[in-house]
């Protein structure tokens, strides 16, 4: 690493010496027109810029070709299959435009590079030119416009209907609790005035709530694949943000206010690792840690891929690891899961 | 008010035994805006910008090789860095304040600061700015905020590091962060200081341009420079206030135990007091301002490119009147999106909605103003100065930074991208870079007018602008592909994912494109300062341009014109403008300077 370091450092060295020795040679022979480009620099400019374009478009193959593997696998979530079409949607039309033109201001540039006694074409104003491209992107966004909203009003529809799971995700530095609203499906009420850390009440779930009495608290989420979760979110002390990258979901957490967002889980974990993206990047990132694990540098233990639950607000020195384990399973799984859990009650009623 | 500006004008026309100067008065306190401008380009862009570039390559490194030990890291940070091991919290405060000093000391103050104070009287023909008195105030609150804001970086509980959009409650707690106790109280101090000095100088530049054009100079014959300075200073006059009013509010939660933005806190084991306020009020507050903000930094580069683009094609710029009207309309509606940064905050979803329409509009202007530069080349005369490589390529980074900008403003593909590194490359591309470059082709530019007549080895030029070109490219263009992968942003390190593991080579990557970037830089800082001292005179009109200010004296004196004001009798743009006969207006001369009145026969367009 620090060879790279060094190495660069010397390149850029080098380079200086050379320009200023040029410069001192430049600067004893020229007149005083020596800073202005002359007809030689617009030539090798004009040619470095069409190789600019080059490198742009290389760049962008690189990156999709070097890198394309490394973006999220497909969406486990109900609305997740709209959200990647829309996107691809976007990227296309983004990508067209894009190459069209980079190539239109690199290739002018090389093109209409200066030469003695070219002449410029007075061209101040055409409305009819500034009306197609006023036009054409007020087409195209009315589109992406239309398409976006429709999709953002359906994921952000958090209802009753289909009868959701309630659970709440309850942020802190630096970790998630997730509570289950239990056998009645409401989350008993609550509020940090009511955090008993003696009594092991760090949610502030109100006691006296029968609704409370039946909650579940955990610290690792299992989802019952194919049924709606309805999440309330609610932060105790800054501000977080529960992010859920194979969900294709995402909402902050803010003290003093509870925020929501709803989706339904499509894969289990189990089929998840099933999947040839999946299996390809357990097995490229595994090869990386038993090289760290042959170095004996840390984080070097075999991977098995989970979904997992990211805090994405800055939060505090420990934000890079606010994690928290999602296991999406069958409904039978889950109930087993479930019924090994303690209700807040039961808690409550061993601490007397 | 035009008739207080003609006898101002006869008034030095008439003598010019110029008051006696002392040191002080000239280089310090100097109500000059030709110093006043070089004083922001020094303080704003060479020092600050070192700064902030010099700590984005310290966390840029520790993303590279997460908790590796430099013995750099130990020079620099002292104790924050134990054993040459970066300290997580000191990797968010260097987060911090890189985004505070980048966005608000270099490509506000050091942007609109240097070349609305340069240009604005040289370009529409006034012997100064409307107050010059509160031109040098101005100045001298965004030198102590400065102050401030670097002292900061020394206190005991280290910097403010709740992010440059210091969100509360992490922002008013020092229990949640140690950078949130005196860094951050310095922080916001020196953030009402540098709105007061950001207002003085707006008002100060629109009170200018209105009032002091020359005989001649309507609106529509100023050049776009003038427009964009002009525009930029009316939206920090609407929204800078309001940021102003966010910091204090802040400040009087911090200080007093006000309850604006906090409510139900418990944290290190206690309930606080707070109740009822609301951070997302905060949010709302801040982005206000913090996106007009963007455009703030964006469209003095865009005038600056304008300009330079035209000059330099030995062309008009194309659609002059549609470039003011995509100005305007970009000003109004970066007002009314600021909402875009909070489509996932808890926000009413429909409010999400409103401003997905509004964000989405604001494409369509700036596509106009992509197109018009292109076809400004096209059939040019292409002059390749290192200010036009610069504004080339700002082009460039424009359209491949503003495309993403389709993604992240549309609320439903926002959800999964929001503070992602997909968003840290969009917005660098297309307002960090993009600006950048704005103000490397600005200086490459007026250089010789800053400096008495000096040029830039433009030699040197050519190397700074290929290693940052290519470097630009190198840093963003991968970044994307990490946003997309799920990477949060202001992670101190990505170990704790293994699902993040492959993408360390592409941080490597990144960070060796950026310290090659920024060692380029020294390349321009070096050629700088020696051109300062030892750079060769060129023509007094170096690029052969049409605007005023290469009419003004070579020397700088206070009052810019040793005779009367010029009078103005043409646009900015007539560049290789023709007669019937398709002979230059001016024979052997592709150039007809705004002076010039209208030859006989020649007829002047309705741009």
């Amino acid at each position: 690493m620090t060879t790279l370091l060094t190495l660069a450092v010397l390149i850029l060295v080098f380079i200086a010496i050379w320009q200023m020795t040029k410069i001192f040679e430049l600067s004893q022979l020229r007149t005083e027109t020596a800073q202005i480009a002359n007809e030689q620099d617009n030539k090798n400019n004009a040619y470095l810029m069409f190789a600019f374009l080059i490198f742009i478009y290389a760049i962008t193959i690189f990156s999709f070709w070097k890198y394309g593997k490394f973006l999220l696998p497909e969406a486990s979530s109900a609305h997740g299959a709209e959200y990647d079409s829309l996107m691809l949607m976007s990227f296309v039309i983004i990508f067209i435009v894009q190459t069209l033109t980079q190539f239109l201001l690199h290739y002018f540039a090389y093109k209409y590079r200066g030469k003695a006694g070219r002449k410029a074409l007075f061209f101040a104003d055409s409305n009819k030119l500034e009306a197609i491209w006023t036009i054409i992107p007020v087409i195209v966004l009315a589109a992406l416009i239309l398409w976006g909203l429709y999709t953002w009003t359906n994921i952000m529809d958090v209802n009753e209907e289909d009868d959701p799971l309630v659970v709440e995700l309850y942020a802190q530095q630096f970790n998630w609790t997730a509570r289950y609203a239990g056998a009645d499906n409401v989350l008993g009420g609550a509020n940090v005035r009511m955090i008993d850390i003696d009594r092991a009440n760090v949610l502030g779930l109100d006691e006296a709530d029968t609704y409370a009495s039946d909650d579940v608290i955990v610290k690792e989420l299992h989802l019952p694949v194919g049924r709606k979760v309805n999440f309330k979110f609610r932060s105790q002390d800054v501000l977080h943000s529960a992010y859920f990258p194979h969900f294709r979901a995402q909402m902050n957490c803010v003290p003093g206010m509870i925020t929501e967002f709803s989706f339904t889980p499509i894969t289990t974990t189990a089929d998840m690792r099933q999947n040839p993206d999946i299996i390809d990047k357990v097995e490229r990132t595994n090869i990386i840690r038993a090289e760290r694990a042959a170095n004996g540098e840390p984080n070097s233990d075999p991977w098995e891929f989970d979904y997992v639950l990211l805090c994405n607000k800055i939060c505090g020195k420990s934000h890079y690891n606010m994690q928290m384990k999602i296991i999406v399973e069958t409904e039978e799984e889950y109930n087993e899961w479930m019924k090994t859990q303690q209700t807040f009650g039961q808690t409550m009623a061993s601490m007397q | 008010m035009s008739a207080t500006a003609h006898e101002h004008v006869e008034d030095h026309a008439e003598g010019h035994h110029h008051h006696k100067e002392t040191f002080i008065t000239k280089y310090i306190f100097s109500q000059d805006h030709k110093m006043i401008a070089k004083q922001y380009l020094i303080t704003g862009i060479l020092v600050m910008g070192f700064i902030g570039i010099a700590m984005s390559l310290l966390f840029r490194m520790q993303l590279a090789w997460p908790g590796e030990s430099f013995s750099i890291f130990e020079a620099v940070l002292g104790k924050w860095a134990p054993d040459g091991v970066m300290d997580a919290d000191v990797y968010l405060s260097l987060v911090t304040i890189h985004g505070t000093i980048m966005v608000f000391f270099v490509l506000t103050a050091g942007l609109s600061g240097t070349f609305s104070n340069l240009l604005i009287p040289l370009q529409i023909g006034a012997r100064d700015m409307a107050s010059g008195f509160l031109n040098m105030i101005s100045y001298w609150l965004f030198f102590i905020s400065a102050v401030i804001m670097v002292i900061s970086l020394f206190v005991e509980s280290g910097p403010a590091a709740a992010g440059w959009t210091i969100y509360p409650p992490l922002s008013a707690l020092p229990m949640a962060q140690s950078g949130s106790g005196m860094g951050m109280t310095l922080w916001l101090v020196s953030m009402a200081i540098f709105i007061a000095s950001s207002l003085l100088g707006s008002l100060n530049y629109i009170v200018t341009i209105l009032n002091l054009r020359t005989k001649g100079m309507s609106m529509t014959r100023l050049p776009l420079t003038i427009w964009a300075f002009f525009v930029t200073a009316i939206i920090g006059v609407i929204s800078f206030p309001v940021l102003l009013s966010a910091a204090l509010l802040l400040l009087m939660d911090r200080s007093f135990g006000t309850s604006f933005f906090l409510s139900d806190i418990f944290i290190q084991g206690e309930v606080l007091h707070y109740q009822g306020g609301s951070p997302v009020l905060y949010e709302h507050l801040f982005w206000f301002l913090g996106h007009p903000e963007v455009y703030i930094v964006i469209l003095p580069a865009m005038g600056i490119v304008s300009e330079v683009m035209a000059v330099n094609s030995r062309k008009p710029i194309f659609g002059y009147r549609a470039m003011i009207a995509s100005i305007i309309a970009i000003a109004f509606l970066s007002t009314i999106v600021w909402g875009h940064h909070m489509f996932i905050s808890g926000m009413n979803p429909f409010l999400g909605s409103v401003f997905t329409f509004t964000t989405l509009l604001i494409a369509i202007p700036s596509a106009v103003k992509a197109f018009n530069w292109i076809t400004t080349l096209w059939k040019g005369n292409l002059q390749m100065n290192p200010g036009m490589l610069f504004s080339i390529a700002m082009v460039s980074t424009f359209i491949t930074g503003g495309l993403t900008g389709i993604i992240l403003g549309d609320s439903a593909l926002d959800i999964n991208v929001h503070d992602t590194y997909f968003v840290v490359a969009h917005f660098h591309l297309v307002m960090g870079i993009s600006a950048l470059y704005g103000v490397f082709a600005g200086v490459y530019h007026w250089f010789p007018k800053m400096f008495e007549g000096k040029m830039m080895n433009k030699n040197l030029g050519y190397v700074h602008f290929w290693i940052t070109a290519v470097g630009a490219y190198g840093i963003f263009f991968p970044m994307h592909f990490i946003g997309m992968a799920g990477v949060p942003r202001r992670y101190y390190e990505n170990t704790a994912f293994p699902m993040f593991d492959e993408m360390t080579n592409i941080q490597v990557l990144m960070t060796v494109f950026a310290l090659i970037t920024a060692g380029a830089q020294l390349v321009f800082t070096y050629n700088f300062i020696s051109s300062v001292f030892f750079g060769k005179k060129g023509p007094k009109n170096p690029w052969k341009a049409n605007t005023l200010e290469w009419t003004a004296e070579v020397k700088h004196i206070h009052g810019n014109w040793d005779g009367p004001i010029p009078e103005v009798h043409r646009w900015a743009y007539d560049y290789s403008k023709t007669d019937e006969n398709g002979e230059y207006v001016i024979p052997g001369q592709d150039f007809v300077p705004q002076t010039v009145p209208l030859q006989e026969d020649e007829e002047e367009l309705q741009h």
